[in-house]
């Protein structure tokens, strides 16, 4: 017999999981809440990593940061899987409209060379920048606690990865493989990229994931993309004939946008937890910052000129507005 | 250069690399055993990362776009599903028990795969390695909340669905997963790759995937049939890399060989034994039957695992030692493991009865040399009790195998009327198995498996009970307090399916969809 189902109406039990539920009361759930909250173990894990001893495998201790609910990280855009996969190719379209675009009419030809060469140079050794980014962030999922901090730095780390291939892409399309193969010797060896790559390098070793968090994606990105597809590429370019370039870069200038509301609000959380975690990211952030600044001194001065003092001064005064706002003490 | 000049086009591996593993660089403000400071000790020879061929290329706008559209569908079909009572078109509710299980006890797995492969995309440092890896870490990821998408709905309905996570972390029989997958992700980035990579994914995952997913198909569970049709070009991808690292490892150097031997032997048979509960779930949580365990084991491990391991005799890997055992094991587990839960179902998140005479006979059939002679009179007895009001339920707590946690349930080789034990004095202690392959696996590494929380230790020590109990109190009541502690509401998510809360409302939501009322 055929039967219809739709048509009875039965009163559920229950709205939600009993995790859901005890966080948010008895009624329907998101799917954020319920593919998020308490996901990870929290007890009576059998061994000891081999590879760490001194921890649990999912271990609160792995930073200084001290919370007592880590399901308080909540992420504003509510991304799971599908919501982040989703996200991403939309804008992933639009991406590839914008390249079909460029290599279409071939405005990467119609360039003045200075400008093509300028963004080559200055462009294509943020791949490896954004390699940096994805190790790091791989680390924060890998050793972070709590899946609502944990699963957006997968995200995040699959993210950096697409951008090093967006920029590879910049690469190949305004120039050839030789191009990329210049920028990693500048990488590697020339004198103006020695200082970031030392400050990537070290963050590659930060144990306190919290602190690692820090450093990559609130002071490193923080600073990198508003200068470089800020002011040198989406200003600077663009003055000079080279829109297209901006054209290229509009996955990462929206993905910083969007991104960086998700990082500020991690940084809020820590620091109205405690004033002791005020006073570790407050700590964290300047110890980073002025590294970071430092870093990037010669490569503004190679994009901008005379212009460049001016630039970071402003650089650092909206970072410092940006972090002042997240609730960190002066 | 002159733009005009029409680019030469890239090969597809050329760009490949290109878009991967030329990111990465040797690093030298930091040395590299900082870096990737997990990547020698456990003795692992890599001699040329270079090497590492790419078990697939995808980037990740490829990625996004192929994996959206996925997404899209699967969720369109969940929604419909749920939208319309979709749950009350399974073949009865009997069946629910089986994805209660899938729940509690794999989607759990599903969570640790993406921390293990997170953990593993960071520490190689083989960026080919690494990319294939994170992938697999936000595939996996994917899967478990699919997975808690799919069966949210069941959860609004039916009882034990209700505290997965709480009660992984607890619940005796979810220990059995759950030190599983601790021992794959504490072990080195190498042998957990080995583990889930190779032996789970590649060797045994389509026998834990086809049961359940035919299940559904067979059953009329539309839900948790498409997350596993829409998770299986992921697995695709994931079994492809367990071969490529397995291949990687053997041809950078002879060395490496006795230690994947070693990890192929020990988590062929830690797999065997965590799928014992699929076993059970085949043969008799199931109400329309795929196939039977034993024709699941030799289609899938003896024939196709067969072929897999000729494939690595040129590399001198040979079949798992625990073939042989298995092998002989497979015409009595799936009836030992069901006996075993019908035992102790007062103690777990899901109910189980004892096979009605057609459901007998299709067992008589499918293991004609052990069913009727060993298994079918005691269940037949099972069945007369509990028809007369006496329904068994055993309330003393089984000894366990120190390596996989199994209760003692396991018999002799050659002889299914005794159970096995082994056991092993270290460091002035005792300690169980259920068989010489998990004493074996305890040999090579006490240290490690000294540390297992036992669930029924940990019982008698006290641990397992709701904060503030007084175990001294006068009329404290044990089992009692455990299932409090376990989130467990005894009488409505455990003990026999006849007469269940499940079952009732099954059959009355049901009757309301052929009535006018
Ligand atoms: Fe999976
Ligand atoms: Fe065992």
């Amino acid at each position: 017999m055929q039967i219809d189902l739709r048509t009875v109406s039965i009163k559920p039990q229950r709205q939600t999981y009993g995790h859901i539920e005890r966080r948010f009361g008895d009624k329907p759930a998101s799917r954020y809440q319920e593919g998020t909250f308490d996901l990870q173990p929290t007890a009576n894990f059998h061994y000891r990593p081999t590879w760490d001893p001194d921890h649990e495998i999912f271990d609160a201790a792995r930073t200084a940061l001290k919370m007592q609910d880590w399901y308080a990280f909540k992420d504003p855009r509510q991304y799971y899987y599908g919501a982040w996969t989703l996200a991403r190719a939309r804008q992933q379209d639009t991406a590839e409209s914008n390249f079909d675009f460029v290599e279409s009419r071939n405005l990467g030809a119609l360039l003045p060379e200075d400008v093509r060469q300028l963004a080559l140079d200055l462009l294509l050794p943020l791949r490896h920048v954004a390699w940096g980014a994805n190790m790091n962030n791989a680390s924060v999922c890998a050793y972070g606690y709590g899946t609502a901090i944990t699963q957006p730095c997968m995200f995040h780390a699959m993210d950096n990865l697409a951008i090093a291939q967006y920029l590879t892409r910049i690469g190949l399309l305004l120039g050839d493989p030789g191009a990329l193969a210049t920028a990693k010797e500048h990488w590697l060896y020339a004198a103006d990229w020695q200082g970031l790559r030392r400050v990537v390098e070290d963050s590659l070793v930060v144990q306190d994931w919290f602190e690692l968090f820090i450093a990559q994606n609130l002071v490193l990105d923080g600073l990198v993309y508003p200068l470089f597809y800020k002011t040198l590429v989406e200003d600077a370019l663009s003055l000079r004939g080279g829109t297209a370039v901006a054209m290229l870069t509009q996955f990462m200038t929206e993905w910083y946008a969007e991104t960086a509301k998700w990082v500020d609000a991690q940084i809020k959380t820590a620091c109205a937890e405690s004033p002791e975690n005020a006073a570790l990211v407050r700590g964290w952030i300047a110890a980073w910052q002025s590294r970071a600044l430092d870093a990037l001194t010669p490569l503004a001065q190679r994009a901008l000129g005379e212009r460049a003092g001016a630039a970071l001064d402003d650089l650092a005064t909206q970072f410092a507005a940006r972090v002042a706002k997240c609730g960190v003490p002066a | 250069m002159d733009m005009q000049v029409p680019k030469k086009k890239l090969g597809l591996k050329e760009r490949y690399t290109l878009m991967t593993r030329d990111l990465a660089w040797d690093t030298s403000y930091q040395p590299k055993e900082k870096v990737y400071p997990y990547a020698d000790y456990e003795g692992i020879k890599i001699h040329d990362w270079d090497k590492w061929e790419d078990p697939f290329r995808l980037t990740m706008d490829a990625y996004w776009k192929y994996q959206a559209e996925k997404e899209r569908k699967l969720y369109a079909i969940i929604d419909a599903y749920s939208q319309s009572n979709g749950h009350l078109g399974v073949t009865d509710a009997r069946y629910l028990n089986a994805i209660k299980i899938f729940l509690t006890a794999v989607t759990p797995l599903e969570y640790m795969a993406h921390r293990g492969f997170a953990h593993a995309g960071r520490a190689f440092p083989g960026p080919g390695a690494r990319v294939a890896c994170m992938m697999q870490a936000i595939d996996e990821m994917r899967h478990a909340q699919t997975q808690i998408h799919s069966l949210s709905n069941y959860n609004k309905y039916y009882n034990g669905f209700h505290d997965a996570p709480h009660m992984y972390d607890r619940v005796w029989y979810l220990s059995v997963p759950k030190s599983f997958f601790d021992d794959a992700i504490t072990a080195g980035p190498f042998e957990f790759i080995v583990s889930v990579g190779f032996s789970f994914e590649y060797v045994l995952t389509n026998l834990l995937f086809v049961p359940f997913v035919s299940g559904a198909a067979y059953n009329g569970d539309m839900g948790t049939m498409t997350f596993g049709f829409s998770a299986q070009s992921d697995e695709a991808r994931h079994m492809t890399l367990g071969l490529e690292c397995i291949k990687f490892i053997l041809e950078q150097d002879p060395a490496n060989l006795p230690i994947v031997q070693r990890w192929i032997d020990k988590w062929t048979w830690r797999g065997v034994r965590l799928l014992s509960i699929v076993a059970m779930m085949m043969d008799y949580m199931l109400p329309k039957r795929v196939m039977s365990w034993k024709e699941a084991w030799e289609i899938y491990f003896e024939e196709n695992g067969g072929a897999l391991f000729k494939d690595l005799a040129r590399y001198g890997i040979r079949m798992p030692d625990c073939c042989e055992q298995i092998r002989q094991e497979k015409d009595h587990l799936s009836h030992q493991v069901w006996a075993a839960f019908y035992n102790y179902s007062a103690a777990t998140d899901f109910h189980t009865w004892m096979p009605d005479e057609d459901e007998m006979k299709w067992l008589s059939q499918k293991y004609p040399d052990t069913f009727d002679q060993h298994y079918r009179p005691r269940f037949e007895f099972w069945r007369e009790q509990q028809q007369k009001g006496n329904r068994f339920y055993n309330k003393t707590l089984p000894m366990l195998c120190q390596t996989c946690q199994i209760p003692m349930l396991f018999t002799e080789p050659g002889d299914p009327t005794k159970i096995c034990y082994r056991e092993r004095d270290y460091k002035g202690s005792k300690y169980h198995f259920c068989s010489d392959h998990c004493q074996h696996i305890f040999d090579n590494e006490p240290e490690k498996y000294v540390q297992a929380w036992l669930p029924v230790h940990q019982i008698y020590q006290g641990n397992c009970f709701p904060e503030g109990s007084d175990p001294t109190a006068p009329g404290f009541d044990p089992l009692a307090a455990v299932l409090e502690h376990y989130r467990l509401n005894a009488g409505r998510d455990n003990g026999d399916f006849e007469g269940s809360e499940d079952q009732r409302n099954f059959e009355a939501w049901r009757g309301m969809a052929k009535r006018n009322d």
